[in-house]
């Protein structure tokens, strides 16, 4: 079992025939991903990287290939639109690799998907991966894929590399995961903490979950009474930037302090009080899931 | 992306904010001239610094004849402010905003700023300006009114008139009110702003609802809608290797500590700085060389650490995703050698390609460490810096 996606999930790649897209395109199809169409407007009727048939409109994709999720790598000043396509032409999640989309254009975005029945993963984030063995996974997004195992872990993250990082010394550990997601360091974003807290409670394969936050907002500390009211599982837990000036953006757009919120300690100590085991070292987030599980 | 304050009021007059009347100058004579050109019997001369904290630092002025402006302007520029936003070394005024004295009767503060929980902009207004809203909001969060603004209507004239009774306005001052908090909110929206805000906002004797002072920061993706914002950008305001590191596309802030950091990816490059501190050290910086770093960023990023003479050591940490092991290893080679490294260099590699990285990096010559954890890196780094003494 895993979250949202699957080995036999139906995926898009809008932006397919771009550098990022053909690329991705590629190592998704490696993964073993199911990688149906691709939408690139004008370039319909053509054959993309791996032979994957390219579409003019999200529409006409969905209706010719059955694709039901959407992975986006269209160029930040196009990426509102082509997430409103998606949601249109009526995929049921979708995952928003591009980074750099000005933050009121995603104010607009996340208005229009109010109350329609999809997901949005991201922006700005690395996506969704169901780790499988030999080429029975399901990768959507830019992530490494030979760093994950098939396991009993669900990991969320704010991160890229820094998600990586926490995989790979789960997988060497030998602990390996249901479902990572990658939720996105932007400030206004679609799926957030809770979103996946709770899929993974309701998830029965999955046992325990790792949580890597960092400053900014305050989505730690609502992810925090949540773990407080609904979640059963362990969650061991990292928050990046204890050591970030405040009034200076860290490389994302939404880590920041700023006006005194959104320090490191205070999403630690809420974290805790909920009885998450955070983590003071990156370095021991798999090493303290191992201690957790009684492995 | 800041801009000056002075430029804020071009802004927010060009959407329907009432400004008071003023001029810039960079000399003091033009600081006197801009005095009789105003012809009020008050102007306040107030230094244009991207900080906070100007008026408590000596940076505002009242004068009320050519002589004082001449004065006030020299006893301001070519100084370094300090104020509480600047740090210690403060920063040098290079103009200074000459404008019109106001026949003030109340202080309002009046800003719009994007809510992350909410995930849409939102207008805060109170009645307490002038003073420091943030212990405003943090003591008595009830004296600020806000309004949730649906991205795509904009703002509603009620909501605007809602916040000017809430405000107290009245007669005139309430239908100027209005209109400056649908201006304002219309500028926010239609420039990409982060942060426009007016503290305070002041109603004169006569009703006028005027922006005494303007403080605008931009978002810096969707700058690239606005070249009119862009033309505003005054590098002298920036950190030198924070302009040099966005010419290449690189994410950079300086820290106070010794060990220079290359990283890949924000959220990992934040954790090296924690680990680091961990281990008994202090950052130098933050850089990240993002996702798919190319071999001509990594040295560029390479040039900016080993030009800050506080970097002791370098740490370089990535975890190669999209971005390839061999690459950024052929990139710290290249840039090693051309600027014959005389510091020392912890290099961590992981991910895609490591093993060829790895290769390159022996095979370079170079005096360099390798470590295979990050808990490693930051020890054999924290080591090398001495302790992380400066």
């Amino acid at each position: 079992m895993s979250i949202w996606v699957h080995e036999e999930t139906r995926v898009l790649v809008q932006g397919i025939t771009g550098k990022h897209g053909a690329f991705h395109t590629g190592q998704m199809l490696e993964y073993g991903t199911k990688v149906v169409a691709g939408c690139t407007p004008g370039k319909g009727g053509t054959k993309a990287a791996g032979g994957v048939p390219v579409f003019d409109t999200v529409e006409e994709a969905v209706r010719e290939t059955g694709a039901e999720v959407s992975v986006v790598y269209v160029p930040a000043p196009f990426c509102a639109d082509a997430i409103l396509e998606a949601a249109d032409g009526g995929v049921r999640l979708i995952v928003a690799i591009t980074e750099h989309i000005p933050v009121l254009d995603m104010a607009r975005v996340k208005k229009a998907l109010e109350g329609k029945e999809v997901r949005l993963i991201g922006p700005n984030c690395p996506g969704i991966i169901t780790p499988g063995g030999g080429s029975k996974g399901c990768k959507i997004g830019i992530m490494p894929g030979y760093i994950h195992a098939p396991g009993s872990i669900g990991v969320i993250s704010r991160s890229g590399t820094l998600t990586y990082e926490a995989v790979w010394q789960l997988t060497t550990l030998g602990l390996g995961q249901t479902t990572c997601i990658g939720i996105g360091g932007d400030p206004i974003n679609g799926t957030d903490f809770i979103d996946c807290l709770r899929a993974f409670q309701d998830d029965p394969e999955t046992e325990a979950v790792i949580m890597i936050g960092e400053i900014g907002g305050t989505a730690e500390e609502e992810a925090a009474a949540f773990i407080r009211e609904r979640v059963r599982k362990p969650v061991v837990a990292f928050i990046a930037g204890r050591t970030a000036p405040p009034g200076k953006r860290m490389g994302h757009a939404g880590a920041i302090i700023s006006g005194g919120k959104g320090t490191a300690d205070e999403k630690i100590r809420a974290l805790r009080e909920a009885g998450v085991q955070v983590c003071d070292s990156p370095s021991k987030l798999g090493i303290t899931m191992k201690e957790v599980l009684g492995r | 992306m800041k801009i000056h304050e002075y430029q804020a009021k071009e802004v927010l007059d060009r959407f329907g904010v009432a400004v008071p009347e003023g001029r810039v100058a960079e000399t003091p004579e033009e600081a006197g001239e801009a005095f009789e050109a105003l012809g009020a019997p008050l102007a306040v001369v107030k230094a244009q610094i991207h900080a906070g904290g100007r008026g408590k630092a000596g940076g505002v002025k009242l004068v009320r004849s050519r002589e004082e402006a001449v004065e006030a302007a020299a006893s301001i520029l070519g100084k370094a402010l300090v104020t509480h936003q600047t740090g210690p070394e403060g920063k040098v005024v290079q103009k200074v905003w000459v404008e019109k004295g106001s026949d003030i009767d109340r202080e309002l503060y009046l800003a719009v700023t994007v809510d992350r929980k909410r995930g849409c902009a939102v207008v805060m207004a109170s009645r307490e300006g002038g003073m420091d809203i943030e212990e405003v909001a943090a003591k008595t969060p009830e004296k600020i009114f806000q309004e949730a603004i649906d991205p795509a209507f904009g703002i509603h004239p009620f909501q605007a008139r809602k916040l000017a009774f809430k405000l107290g306005l009245t007669g005139d001052a309430f239908k100027n009110g209005v209109k400056v908090i649908i201006s304002l909110t219309r500028c926010f929206h239609a420039l990409d702003c982060s942060i426009a805000e007016i503290n305070p906002l002041v109603v004169t004797k006569t009703g006028e609802v005027l922006a005494l002072d303007g403080k605008m920061n931009f978002d810096g993706n969707g700058l690239y809608r606005h070249p009119e914002i862009v033309e505003y950008r005054d590098l002298s305001e920036e950190d030198p290797k924070e302009v040099e590191a966005s010419r290449h596309d690189l994410s950079y802030i300086a820290l106070d500590g010794n060990i220079g950091c290359m990283v890949n990816g924000a959220g990992l490059a934040m954790a090296t700085m924690d680990i680091i501190k961990l281990h008994g050290g202090m950052p130098a910086n933050f850089l990240d060389v993002g996702g798919s770093a190319t071999k001509e960023q990594v040295a560029a990023a390479f040039r900016i650490l080993c030009a800050d003479d506080h970097v002791q050591a370098i740490l370089i940490n990535i975890f190669g995703g999209i971005a390839k092991c061999d690459v950024v290893a052929q990139g710290v080679v290249d840039a090693a050698q051309e600027i014959s490294l005389d510091r020392p260099l912890v290099v961590r590699l992981e991910g895609t390609n490591v093993e060829k990285g790895r290769s390159i990096l022996e095979e370079s010559g170079l005096a360099l460490e390798t470590a295979a954890s990050l808990d490693e890196a930051a020890e054999k780094a924290v080591k090398a810096a001495k302790g992380g003494a400066r």
